[in-house]
């Protein structure tokens, strides 16, 4: 509706007039045989009807050309799918990225102000106001409704997968929402756009994390990966993400999204691979140039080598006060016997954390150490 | 749509000056290219700031200032106007003005229609 009517207010208007349309008749006269196109043919005609009223004010010329348009298509039953245009117009670079977030939760998830709010701890009025001033932006600054050409795809798919691993990583710790959003946008992206081994591979990766959502939380308290009861693993979800993989390696040059996943992949297996996990994190590493993925790599060496030559690789990494390196140092100390360092550790990692799960799984490794 | 790129950039430095004239030519064809691109309706290169006069009217008497001179290190150097489809278009063409990349930046404003 968006992409026909152009203007995200006017649509949104018009699908709500449909929907109450849809209430009054459909208990009378029985839901019609493809709702979701009623719906649409609705909202175009009230749609419709409202600017012709409006045109009679001789508002707007851009509404008249919609209008033209609309009366020359109005027979068409078959609607395409405008998805896809919709998610490149709400993750343009020319908004900010909040404001990309809030927009893709809006337009695409059908999420409420209110929850969005919520999921960014922001006031209601505050989020509000965010999204009233890029649905303005979008109509002033002339964003367009569609999927960029060739040349500008890279760069913007790149910015509509981080947005939507983004929404994933908001809804990764607390609220499952937002990544069951993500996951469904996942999909959604990976049917509209089949051709993009990246898009596959943000999918798989998504849902092989949310595989373990269940069995990562114990009595409040974090479990790692290796701990984990592997019955509470979602089996489903798993080998949905594997295949989401496999048709992203099939397609070839596999990205961050693909490596990412391989490596999520590989540590759902019965006997983890953690050679090659090392490579794949080599790799990540080579390409994103980020020490946090350093810090992966080191902790997979760990694993492979032993704990030594994975200290020594986290000893050269520079990322000062992050929480999750204090942690990793503090694991692999504890484990070469070097209960002083590791306390010592441990406790710095306490001081930088506030997530309660993450809090209660270090305090209890402390209790452990604790002579 | 109409859209104005304001070329901002810095006054200061005298990276111009260590350039050879024939990297300052090249990059002068550059501005002249995106004059002549069909979408461009117009556009000019403007005086240094040091140039600036401020006029206010205060209960209808003009106040004439000399400057503002720059308090930033960017000041506005020059701008195009021009007709696109939609903003891609005209970040495209804002991305290919040199100041974008020479320690400069381009705002790009759409321009109110009537």
């Amino acid at each position: 509706m968006i992409g026909f009517l152009g203007d995200f207010d006017r649509a949104e208007e018009a699908a709500q007039e449909a929907f109450a349309v849809a209430a009054e008749r459909w208990p009378r006269d029985g839901v019609p045989a493809n709702p979701g196109a009623w719906l649409t043919t609705t909202a175009r005609n009230r749609a419709i009807d409202r600017i012709r009223r409006e045109r009679v004010l001789a508002r707007k010329t851009r509404e008249l050309e919609v209008q033209e348009a609309a009366e020359e298509s109005m027979d068409d039953t078959v609607f395409p799918d405008e998805r896809l245009e919709l998610i490149f117009t709400c993750c343009h670079p020319a908004l900010a990225l909040d404001a990309q977030v809030a927009l893709t939760l809006r337009t695409l998830g059908g999420l409420s102000t209110e929850s969005i709010a919520r999921a960014f701890l922001v006031p209601e009025p505050t989020m509000a106001q965010r999204l009233v001033r890029a649905k303005r932006k979008i109509t002033a600054a002339g964003i367009p409704f569609r999927v960029p050409p060739d040349h500008l795809l890279p760069e913007r798919l790149a910015a509509v997968l981080a947005v939507v691993y983004l929404i994933f990583n908001e809804g990764y710790g607390a609220g499952a929402e937002l990544a069951s959003e993500a996951i469904r946008l996942g999909r959604a992206l990976s049917v509209l756009m089949p051709d993009e081994a990246e898009v596959h591979g943000l999918l798989a990766l998504m849902l092989l994390h949310e595989s373990r959502r269940d069995a990562r939380l114990r009595d409040g308290a974090l479990v790692l990966l290796t701990d984990q009861d592997r019955s509470r693993w979602d089996v489903a979800a798993i080998a949905e993400g594997r295949s989401a993989l496999d048709r992203a390696l099939a397609l070839g040059r596999p990205g961050p999204y693909v490596i990412q996943a391989a490596i999520a992949a590989l540590h759902t297996e019965d006997e983890v691979d953690w050679r090659q996990i090392v490579a794949l994190y080599t790799e990540l590493a080579r390409r994103t140039g980020s020490p946090v993925v350093e810090l992966n790599r080191a902790v997979a060496v760990a694993e492979a080598d032993g704990p030594a030559a994975g200290l020594t690789l986290l000893e050269g990494l520079d990322l000062p006060g992050y929480r999750y390196l204090d942690s990793a140092r503090a694991d692999l100390l504890r484990r070469l016997g070097r209960v002083d360092e590791a306390l010592a550790a441990y406790n710095r990692a306490l001081a930088h954390t506030t997530a309660a799960h993450e809090r209660a799984f270090l305090e209890r490794r402390l209790a452990e150490l604790q002579p | 749509m109409n859209y104005i790129l304001l070329i901002y950039g810095s006054e200061s430095g005298d990276s111009w000056g260590q350039l050879s004239e024939a990297e300052q030519q090249a990059i002068l064809n550059e501005y002249w290219a995106i004059s002549e691109l069909p979408e461009t309706q117009g556009g000019a290169q403007l005086q240094p700031s040091a140039t600036a006069t401020t006029v206010r009217v205060d209960n209808g008497r003009t106040l004439t200032t000399d400057g503002p001179f720059a308090e930033t290190k960017e000041v506005l150097g020059g701008y195009y106007l021009v007709e696109a489809d939609d903003i891609d278009k005209a970040l495209e063409i804002a991305a290919r003005i040199p100041a974008a990349r020479l320690g400069g930046s381009v705002e790009v404003r759409p321009l109110v229609e009537r």
